[in-house]
């Protein structure tokens, strides 16, 4: 009877030697479409609230874009650091993380885009 | 001949940090697509490595450089609020294209949009930068990871293109100019 290694669908442990695994990259990857996209949301957020807006203004002469842009890249920082700790080692289904940072940029741009963010608000 | 200090600095930020951001990433896309197509991939020395990596670093500099001048010091002048009573609102770019129906596009569109975008393409050429200085030995191991790649940079060039195009045209209808002027060539007044 052989012992096959439990293996989880989506990622599989290699060791780091010749071959780099993609858990590097993916990291990377994911993290900028979360960026992106809190970057979006937060901008939709303090532009429908005025005490998010209120919030969020981290620098007086800057306005709510302060606390939007350092948001958005706290979040995207942190996120790329746990991810990386986390597939530093690994190969990953990089089709599914590329398919989900496309969806979360895309998310990002078009929500940073005025005419459909004064559309959701029903502007 | 001569600029004012406001002027000047909305200048750097957008003609030398924006305007070389936007060139280096199309040489850096216009690189992406030929290696797609490259059979043999040429090895670079040491010194290649080294430049090709100072490239990416000047490009991740130049993206930060000019979000970080845009929102921290030309976009205060630009929202400044007009004391109550003054009619000329020249120093005051805000006010002054929403003033008119005509100009008011501008900021409503134009700025809001410009504002929010910009941040993308840092964000997305940072990642670029990273991967493709990690893989530079494997990228050809991982085509998916390169098409990625690939996506961020497009995106990154289409964020700076909105952004500058958008610079440009609010610098054109409602300039951000005050501080003190500097003298650059001919009889100061």
């Amino acid at each position: 009877m052989s012992h096959s290694q439990p293996q989880s669908e989506e990622q599989t442990t290699r060791q780091v030697g010749d071959h780099l695994p993609n858990g590097p990259a993916a990291a990377a990857i994911l993290s900028a479409g979360v960026g992106c996209s809190v970057l979006g949301i937060l901008a939709v957020v303090a532009d429908a609230s005025k005490p998010m807006a209120r919030a969020l203004t981290f620098y007086l002469p800057t306005g709510p874009l302060s606390g939007v842009s350092s948001m958005a890249i706290l979040l995207w920082l942190v996120t790329w650091f746990i991810l990386a700790k986390r597939w530093r080692t690994k190969t990953v289904a990089i089709l599914k993380v590329n398919a989900t940072a496309f969806l979360l940029l895309a998310l990002g741009i078009l929500l940073t885009f005025p005419p459909f963010a004064d559309f959701l608000q029903g502007k | 001949m001569e600029i004012t200090l406001c002027a000047l600095i909305a200048l750097i930020h957008g003609m030398l940090f924006g305007a070389f951001f936007l060139m280096a990433i199309y040489g850096l896309v216009v690189e992406l697509f030929r290696s797609a197509y490259v059979e043999q991939p040429s090895k670079l020395g040491t010194k290649g490595y080294f430049r090709e990596r100072l490239y990416l670093i000047c490009t991740v500099g130049l993206g930060w450089a000019a979000v970080l001048t845009g929102a921290y010091i030309v976009y205060p002048w630009y929202r400044a609020i007009p004391p109550a009573g003054v009619a000329n609102l020249a120093l005051y770019p805000q006010f002054l294209l929403k003033s008119s129906v005509t100009t008011a596009g501008w900021h409503d569109l134009g700025m809001e949009w410009k504002e929010h975008i910009a941040w993308v393409a840092p964000i997305a050429m940072t990642t670029v930068a990273y991967v493709l200085t990690k893989y530079r030995l494997s990228m050809r191991e991982h085509p998916q990871v390169r098409t990625a790649v690939l996506v961020f940079a497009l995106v990154a060039f289409g964020a700076v293109g909105v952004a500058g195009f958008f610079g440009a045209m609010l610098n054109k209808y409602a300039p951000v100019n005050g501080g003190p002027t500097i003298h650059l060539k001919g009889k100061s007044q």
